[in-house]
């Protein structure tokens, strides 16, 4: 049992870190620009196909990682200088609109090129087996590759962190966070600073699809789920806050993988058979919905909020 | 973003479309293409849900991007009812529409607690949580869905024949139009639109605001629990995909097509989508990818929706 909970625990810290990729550029986006990306999520889908292409013609998944996550870049600072940048100034509504278009568009381009059937990606081979880990006196075996997602994601954190909080840099985007106009004001050239954060959050959601794909599948709609996982995410968190993403992603990432793997066993221990049966997977589905909402009921500006 | 107003030349034309809608099945069987009398089913049950969704977003100002869980309620009770033996759509649609506007208060009751961006995510929320529940209830089918054994009577008369159903649909529609438009005019109409423009001010002027929109987003709900159950009806099934977050997407696309806030952009934008979908998928199987690039158009060049082409808002 405890051997179980270690695993899943780890799980989650790598589900939550991943989420956290892709968190962090949605809430900056969010919170800067004040507009709702929906198509954040064919980022992350766009990101894992070119990396997944890439590896597959480069036979290396480093370089398919490396030249997959350029690329994403690049759509990311087309994106934004052809359409995003018209959005800025729009209402919600039509920032929804526009976003759920590029979604289908997406989608269907994404059939076209690569088509219906899932993408393959393998991890790269000196990392495919487990490895031992000593914990408590027991010797305890954890997948490697999932040791370096955990890895890369706490590194990723850490320098987002620095470059936020400590650079001159992040303290712009905090500050455009805050107040906008007195941003602008202070001589800040806020648009190019917004291409900036965009292009940056392009390329952390391919980071995320890319080293996601050998455990997922790479496929058409992967994107949707993890888009509202996300945005579960930054609502906890706090609209424009990076910490309240960290804090958020690694609520949700625990939550959700602990809930799925523990909450049928409890409830099997507590109720009647056929109740747990149906409760167990339903409750477990819906448990970081129902603690967005309690969230939201007590703080409605979520745990971090960036502007005062 | 006010409500629009037909004046008496369009009142006639509404009188003209609907003799002809009348005639349809009609002319559609001297044809012999009695084939798209469901599609025409689909059209006007579609056009009832995206209305729906105009009343709370155009009407009462409420971004929800959660609208499909009570869409999907609907034709979920629906088959609920058949399976447990009760076939009279007169009974059967109201306990959809009541069940469906119920779960819009509940959720309607914590959701307009919250503002802007948090509205539409909480919402979003709900309806994922709406979605997840019925998937996991094997008793419902879990991811098959519940199918409908056969379609329901109404008053006695069976619905089997496409015809019939076409009729009930248009019935429920015209009522729901006719019913809306009063509601446009009447006080909670107009106070609700008030709301929308200046919730300060008549939140200073005495106006219960939460209750008024509260009720507006239940209502909302129950009608589109009306239409979820008619659509179960048609295609003899209530599926999971019609609590999928992306049908509240669809939805918002056929509201923002048509005219968000005017009478009539709810019907507008559920033909012109579900006619180009129909047309363009005869010629081109990526039609999602024309779909995507005419949304991008209409967004960047045409804001304010096909309806406000050809009506002017009540200013």
């Amino acid at each position: 049992m405890t051997q179980l909970i270690l695993e899943q625990a780890l799980n989650g810290l790598q589900f939550g870190l991943m989420l956290f990729l892709l968190a962090a550029g949605l809430t900056l986006v969010f919170g800067i620009m004040d507009c709702i990306n929906l198509a954040h999520g064919s980022l992350y889908m766009v990101g894992a196909y070119f990396v997944a292409a890439a590896a597959q013609a480069a036979d290396s998944f480093w370089i398919g990682l490396g030249v997959g996550v350029a690329g994403a870049a690049v759509l990311g600072l087309l994106l934004e200088l052809t359409l995003f940048r018209q959005l800025y100034r729009r209402d919600h509504l039509s920032q929804v609109l526009a976003t759920f278009a590029l979604i289908l568009i997406a989608n269907e381009a994404v059939r076209v090129i690569w088509g219906p059937a899932p993408l393959l990606l393998n991890p790269p081979e000196a990392l495919a087996g487990p490895v031992e880990l000593p914990l408590f006196g027991e010797t305890f075996f954890y997948p490697a590759y999932r040791l370096l997602i955990i890895g890369v994601g706490l590194a990723v954190a850490g320098l987002l962190y620095l470059l936020v909080a400590k650079s001159r840099v992040g303290m712009w985007v905090r500050a455009g966070a805050s107040n906008r106009e007195m941003t602008e004001a202070l001589g800040i050239n806020v648009r190019w600073l917004f291409t900036a954060v965009f292009v940056f959050g392009a390329a952390l959601c391919a980071l995320a699809g890319g080293l996601l794909g050998p455990l997922l599948a790479v496929q058409v709609g992967m994107g949707e789920s993890v888009l509202i996982l996300a945005f579960v995410v930054i609502i906890i968190g706090g609209i424009g806050s990076i910490r309240g993403a960290l804090v958020g992603s690694l609520i949700v990432g625990t939550v959700d993988t602990l809930g799925r793997a523990l909450l049928p066993t409890l409830l099997r221990a507590t109720l009647p058979g056929d109740a747990a049966a149906t409760l167990g997977p339903a409750l477990a589905s819906i448990l970081i919905y129902l603690l967005m909402a309690g969230i939201l009921f007590f703080k409605p500006q979520g745990l971090f909020p960036a502007r005062a | 973003m006010a409500f629009y107003r037909p004046t008496r030349w369009q009142r006639s034309l509404t009188i003209v479309l609907l003799t002809l809608l009348l005639g349809l099945p009609m002319l559609l069987n001297s044809l012999e293409q009695g084939f798209y009398i469901g599609f025409a089913t689909r059209v006007l049950i579609f056009s009832l849900a995206a209305t729906s969704l105009n009343l709370v977003l155009g009407f009462g100002g409420m971004v929800s991007l959660g609208h499909a869980a009570f869409f999907g309620a609907g034709a979920y009770i629906a088959a609920i009812c058949q399976q447990a033996g009760l076939s009279e759509a007169l009974l059967a649609l109201p306990l959809a529409m009541l069940g469906a506007g119920l779960l819009a208060l509940l959720i309607g009751a914590i959701s307009l607690r919250t503002r802007g961006v948090y509205f539409i995510m909480i919402t979003l929320a709900f309806a994922q949580m709406v979605y997840y529940l019925f998937i996991s209830a094997r008793a419902w089918g879990g991811d098959d869905g519940l199918p409908l054994s056969e379609r329901m009577r109404f008053a006695g008369f069976s619905l089997v024949d496409d015809a019939a159903l076409y009729y009930l649909a248009l019935g429920a529609l015209a009522v729901v139009m006719l019913l809306l438009g009063r509601l446009t005019e009447a006080r909670f109409g107009r106070s609700i639109q008030a709301i929308r423009e200046n919730e300060t001010r008549m939140e200073a002027l005495g106006y219960p605001v939460f209750t008024y929109r509260l009720v507006c987003f239940a209502l909302g709900g129950a009608v589109a629990g009306l239409a979820g159950a008619l659509l179960a009806n048609l295609t003899g099934l209530a599926s999971p995909a019609l609590l999928q977050w992306t049908q509240s997407g669809t939805l918002l696309v056929m509201v923002i097509i048509g005219g968000v806030g005017y009478l009539y952009g709810g019907v507008v934008g559920a033909v012109v989508l579900l006619l180009l979908e129909e047309v363009l998928l005869g010629y081109f199987a990526h039609w999602h990818i024309v779909l995507g690039l005419l949304l991008l158009a209409i967004v960047l060049f045409a804001p304010k929706g096909v309806a406000a082409l050809f009506g002017r808002p009540r200013g």
